[in-house]
């Protein structure tokens, strides 16, 4: 029993991380199959039937390009970097509810590698890590360039972490469970937590923009100012993995939205036309994928929407704007939460 | 069994990152040394069965005020020319103190009882629930106040970052 557990939850966290980097692979393709839709051009159309190859020969083209390590630069740190990158990108998956548990010959086996009871903490835990990777990178770099990206990027999230927070604390006051898994199973039929915490969910997903450094928050890469931010003086594969961590970060950001706001693996009136436990939990599935997808698909509508903001604008918006309306809200909902004690004592 | 081979594991790792904190020449390395350092220990709060101390000690420590501290010591560039001399004098007196201060510690540890706990453990007081009742019932007031500490001193941090006071 005990060795069938570990063999059940180690293919789990292989299909989770091979999941995770097929996603963030075609995310690639399906940015610039957007890009092309809404600045109306065709796109890449030659790998294969409707360039359905291209992430290939990206991936090839990074792996075969020349490798570059600055002689000036902290070598140990500067191939550490990336790796870090790649590394807190990959560790967030684990505390995603995939779907409800599928039942095989008396055994329930959960589609969630850890349901930890602090599955939300562990979540900013690996997030205000995230950023070390291109700290640590930008400076190695020993270029001016790359360490103005690093602190724009670590000055910014640590700005946007805050009304993250906040926004957070108000969801869990209306669920009362810091376990992701409990969250996801809460939101049954239309009881999405996005009914409930509008204004927070507003904040969170304009937080896990700048969270994921997507634009209009891309200002630690941004070209005009900053050659290429914190990547400047990376080249082949190590420049391929702070992209791809990108990609990653934008999944996960899409899966932890979807689980936290738009009901997860939860989908109203499908109830009605599929009994089977089974096939609920696949379909579960299926729908929070369909969900993440969308909110890809969102996250790359602003990219090629928007443009980028000035960075004194960033941080007025952080902390005059989404810092205030997050305590607002967190007050809001504790009053709401509150109001029975609060008629009767007026009441009085 | 395996719980005692990870504890004399991370201890291990912790005192071996702790004492690369203070031999490392460069101050950036330093600082990552000390945040492994809070990893090993955040391991120990595990093997404790207090998640939550765990994660809040990762959030904020290497996950908050370690990002500060790289944020400025990358600021400051320090490196090793710009590093001010110090005299052997002071050198060697801060040798004798610590030393001293060595011989005292181990004296104390040497000299002191094996601690005989009163009432029963219980091992899931570090959970989350179990530790919110804890700290809004019977601590109530030195949590609030502490929250007030922290509150003066954001305060005074942004009013000495104001350019000028009218």
């Amino acid at each position: 029993m005990e060795w069938n557990f570990l063999i059940y939850k180690a293919i789990l966290v292989l299909i989770v991380f091979s999941i995770t980097l097929l996603v963030a692979t075609y995310s690639t393709y399906m940015e610039r199959k957007v890009a092309a839709f809404l600045q109306d051009r065709i796109g890449p159309d030659r790998a294969g039937p409707f360039g359905i190859l291209q992430p290939l020969a990206d991936a090839v083209k990074m792996f075969m390009k020349e490798e570059m390590i600055p002689s000036v630069s902290n070598k140990v740190l500067f191939i550490i970097g990336p790796g870090l990158c790649m590394l807190t990108a990959c560790m967030t998956g684990v505390i995603i509810p995939w779907g409800k548990s599928i039942n095989i010959g008396g055994v329930d086996y959960p589609m969630q590698i850890a349901d930890v009871n602090i599955g939300i903490l562990y979540l900013f835990g690996v997030l205000s890590l995230g950023v070390y990777g291109i700290m640590i990178g930008g400076w190695a770099s020993n270029n001016k360039y790359s360490l103005l990206g690093a602190i724009r990027a670590s000055s910014q999230m640590i700005s946007y972490e805050v009304a993250m927070g906040i926004s957070i604390i108000a969801l869990v006051m209306v669920t009362g469970t810091l376990s992701t898994g409990e969250i996801a199973a809460q939101q049954t039929t239309w009881h999405w937590n996005v009914l409930y915490q509008p204004l927070g969910c507003l904040i969170f997903i304009i937080c896990a923009f700048a969270e994921t450094n997507r634009a209009p928050f891309d200002l630690p890469e941004c070209e005009t100012e900053l050659v290429g931010g914190y990547h400047t003086e990376y080249s082949s594969m190590k420049l391929g993995l702070f992209l791809f961590a990108e990609y990653i970060n934008m999944f996960i950001s899409s899966a932890v939205i979807s689980t936290f706001y738009f009901g997860g693996y939860n989908m109203p009136l499908i109830g009605r036309w599929v009994q089977d436990p089974n096939w609920l939990a696949i379909l579960g599935f299926v729908f929070l994928f369909m969900k993440i997808v969308g909110f890809i698909f969102f996250f790359m509508w602003v990219r090629w929407t928007l443009p980028r903001f000035r960075y004194d604008q960033l941080m007025n918006l952080g902390w005059k704007i989404l810092i205030p309306l997050s305590i607002l809200n967190m007050v809001l909902t504790g009053a709401w939460m509150m109001r029975h004690e609060i008629m009767a004592y007026f009441g009085k | 069994m395996i719980t005692k081979a990870l504890f004399i594991f991370l201890t291990f790792l912790a005192i071996f990152f702790a004492l690369r904190v203070v031999s490392t020449k460069n101050p950036i390395h330093s600082v990552l040394y000390l945040v492994l350092t809070f990893f090993a220990i955040a391991g120990h709060y595990i093997l404790l069965n207090a998640q939550f101390l765990a994660v809040v000690h990762i959030i904020v420590y290497a996950g908050a005020i370690m990002v500060l501290f790289l944020f400025v010591i990358m600021l400051l560039n320090l490196n090793k020319e710009t590093e001010p001399h110090k005299s052997v004098w002071l050198k060697s007196s801060a040798v004798v103190a610590s030393g001293l201060l060595l011989v005292v510690l181990v004296g104390a540890l040497r000299g002191a009882e094996a601690i005989q706990t009163t009432n029963t453990f219980n091992s899931n007081i570090g959970l989350i629930e179990n530790l919110g009742m804890t700290l809004f019932n019977e601590f109530l007031l030195p949590f609030e106040l502490a929250s007030i500490l922290l509150l003066a001193a954001m305060v005074g941090a942004v009013m000495l970052g104001k350019k000028s006071i009218k």
